[in-house]
């Protein structure tokens, strides 16, 4: 296959075919619809199957229930989609499933949910955000490896601009090694052998089974999990002009596509300033940010809500360095979390405001 | 009328209500159970298990569990299981029989599971004609939260939280689901039986015989209600148990097949 140019909401879908999901499971809300549309279109074709479940709550049960047999399954929606989703999520991180979950935002107000684990009890699950659609279809066929691989939920994070941003794009295969083996998928027949399996949230191991373990001790065992994903998990992360910056700019997604533009039109009227573009949200790059932060001795943070990953920041800063928010929240007419605050004008204007704070010197 | 006493809750009971380790049924790892003497919900999942060993269809079935006393049998069927949320079986089930067609999944859900927190589910699915089987373990009351109103609670049943009877006037009146799902064109086949008697549990075996057979053959949605005791929930006494449903629940609910529309049949 060659380049086409191809809305990101196309490229996202295409790019989840190519990675081998097979089932899908949607109820529409922009800008979710659109991929949701694609993957009505595609799944057919691949003979893959895409549900129109009755609301969020049955989009994600669906998605559990063809996960649970193996198959790479993938549903998602918008922030307000994703809070009904979220008692499953939590089950699913809980019941150690593979699924890949599309959160398509209005704007950057639902980092917090994204990151913190928005449901019940201890977990977390991996949150990808591509800037531009090349990085989606990239993302978008790790979120399926590593959903597979580490056998937990992944959360891919768009937005309208992603969805709309037409990009010339190949959403060919990406291999990422052997993939991982399900010897966990239900398909009926270890039933009446007397290890028939359980695929369970509550405790994975039957009565009777030498490696039975009780409800507080799966919960233990997924604690150590998450504990293996922080470690395990490679943070993601472009950095850019970092070396010399006396300012660095952490934004994500669409916000650092604008943050990035407009640290590079700064260098090159001479300010010394740089970027940090954390790509996994979670894990985050905490190491980046620490050592681009410290070098600098400057934070800020151009995010668009009232200040949510800032918490991750200056975590990894540890009150090493100041970190200003140069964010904030803004919408337009559409209803669709577009904010006049990505305009590469203001967001200098914001930037150079920050450069010229007092320091940690001078404070 | 016997001399038991209700269940006592404040210390354990004198002496076993039941014979432990004499028989083992077929698809379940142990003898007994957990769940309360008197309890028909483990009459109610043997039968169903047996109804697919007797079928032949044992070694592509899958179970999707709800929540509800009746989860303590997803550790000791001997048949695969999936365990949802409360209320949310019927979307994993659709989930899996459709990326897996050659399965045969049976979902079990209690009354406040399926009419209260996932009402939407069941119809849908039904709807739908989602190619799996539904089972209803209906006994009008929260069994596992202490005896608590359901949807289906019929009127006048004592409740925790109706102590004076459900009242139409305070609480409405019970979701008789069975005969919702009757009238959408998706269901093939629904039916209604109990576990209060030895021939109703002989028809109530017959309807789970009949409900997979249509799942088998790839006939569409299938849907077995089975009225079952919950002496504890209802502060009856055991052996009084059975009597109490059929002159309560059974009333509201009717026992018999409400729907056959597979071929050869309706």
């Amino acid at each position: 296959m060659t380049r086409r140019l191809m809305e990101g909401s196309e490229a996202i879908a295409r790019a989840m075919v190519a990675a081998g999901c097979r089932f899908f499971a949607g109820y529409p809300m922009t800008p979710f619809t659109e991929v949701l549309e694609h993957m009505a279109r595609l799944m057919p074709e691949v003979g893959g199957t895409c549900m129109n479940a009755e609301s969020e709550l049955e989009a994600i049960g669906m998605v559990w229930g063809a996960a649970a047999t193996g198959t790479r399954a993938a549903t998602g929606s918008v922030g307000q989609g994703l809070s009904l989703m979220q008692e499953s999520l939590a089950e699913l991180s809980h019941a150690r499933l593979p699924v890949v979950v599309l959160n398509m935002a209005r704007g950057q107000g639902d980092y917090f949910q994204a990151t913190r684990g928005g449901g019940h009890g201890d977990y977390r699950h991996i949150v990808l955000a591509p800037a531009d659609v090349t990085e989606a279809v990239g993302l978008a066929q790790l979120a399926f490896h590593l959903a597979d691989r580490w056998r937990t939920p992944v959360m891919f994070m768009g937005d309208y601009f992603l969805a709309h941003v037409q990009e010339a794009v190949d959403p060919a295969p990406v291999h990422f090694g052997e993939p991982a083996a399900k010897d966990w998928a239900l398909d009926g027949s270890s039933s009446g052998s007397g290890r028939a399996k359980l695929v369970s949230s509550i405790s994975a191991t039957k009565v009777d089974d030498p490696d039975s373990v009780d409800h507080g001790t799966h919960l233990a065992m997924i604690v150590d999990h998450v504990a293996a994903m922080a470690a395990g998990v490679e943070p993601l992360v472009e950095s850019g002009f970092v070396a010399d910056a006396e300012l660095v700019v952490v934004a994500y997604g669409t916000a650092a596509r604008y943050v990035r533009y407009a640290v590079g039109r700064l260098r090159d009227e001479g300010y010394p300033v740089g970027f940090v573009r954390p790509i996994t949200l979670w894990p985050f790059p905490t190491g980046a940010v620490a050592e681009a932060g410290g070098a600098a001795g400057g934070v800020a943070v151009f995010e668009l809500n009232n200040g949510q990953m800032i918490d991750d920041v200056r975590l990894a800063l540890e009150g090493r360095v100041p970190v200003r928010p140069i964010g904030g929240v803004a919408f337009d007419e559409s209803g669709f979390g577009i904010s006049p605050l990505l305009d590469v004008g203001g967001i200098s204007g914001r930037i150079l405001e920050a450069l010229d704070a007092p320091t940690r010197a001078s404070v | 009328m016997s001399g038991l006493p209700a269940i006592p809750s404040d210390r354990p009971p004198d002496r076993p209500a039941r014979m432990t380790d004499d028989f083992v049924p077929s698809l379940i790892l142990r003898g007994e159970h957990d769940l309360c003497p008197g309890c028909g919900e483990p009459i109610a999942i043997r039968s169903a298990v047996e109804m697919l060993d007797e079928l032949g269809l044992t070694a592509r079935s899958i179970a999707v569990v709800g929540i509800g006393c009746y989860t303590a049998f997803s550790s000791t069927l001997d048949v695969e299981v999936l365990q949802a949320l409360h209320g949310r079986a019927p979307s994993l089930a659709t989930g899996v029989k459709r990326a897996r067609p050659d399965t045969v999944v049976v979902t079990v859900q209690g009354d406040g599971d399926m009419v209260n927190e996932g009402l939407q589910e069941i119809l849908h699915a039904a709807a739908r004609s989602e190619s799996f089987t539904a089972v209803l373990l209906n006994n009008g009351v929260f069994g596992e939260t202490g005896g608590h109103m359901t949807a289906a609670t019929v009127i006048g049943q004592r409740t925790k939280n109706t102590l004076d009877g459900r009242d139409p006037a305070a609480h409405g009146y019970p979701i008789v689901v069975a005969d919702l799902l009757s009238c959408l064109e998706g269901a093939t086949y629904v039916a209604r039986g109990a576990v209060n008697s030895a021939g109703n549990v002989a028809r109530t075996r017959r309807m789970l015989h009949r409900a997979l057979e249509v799942q088998a053959a790839g006939g569409g949605f299938s849907f077995v209600e089975i009225l079952t005791m919950c002496p504890t929930g209802w502060f009856v006494d055991t052996t009084e148990a059975p009597d109490y449903l059929g002159d309560t629940l059974a009333t509201t609910y009717r026992i018999g097949v409400l729907k056959d529309t597979a071929a050869g049949h309706g």
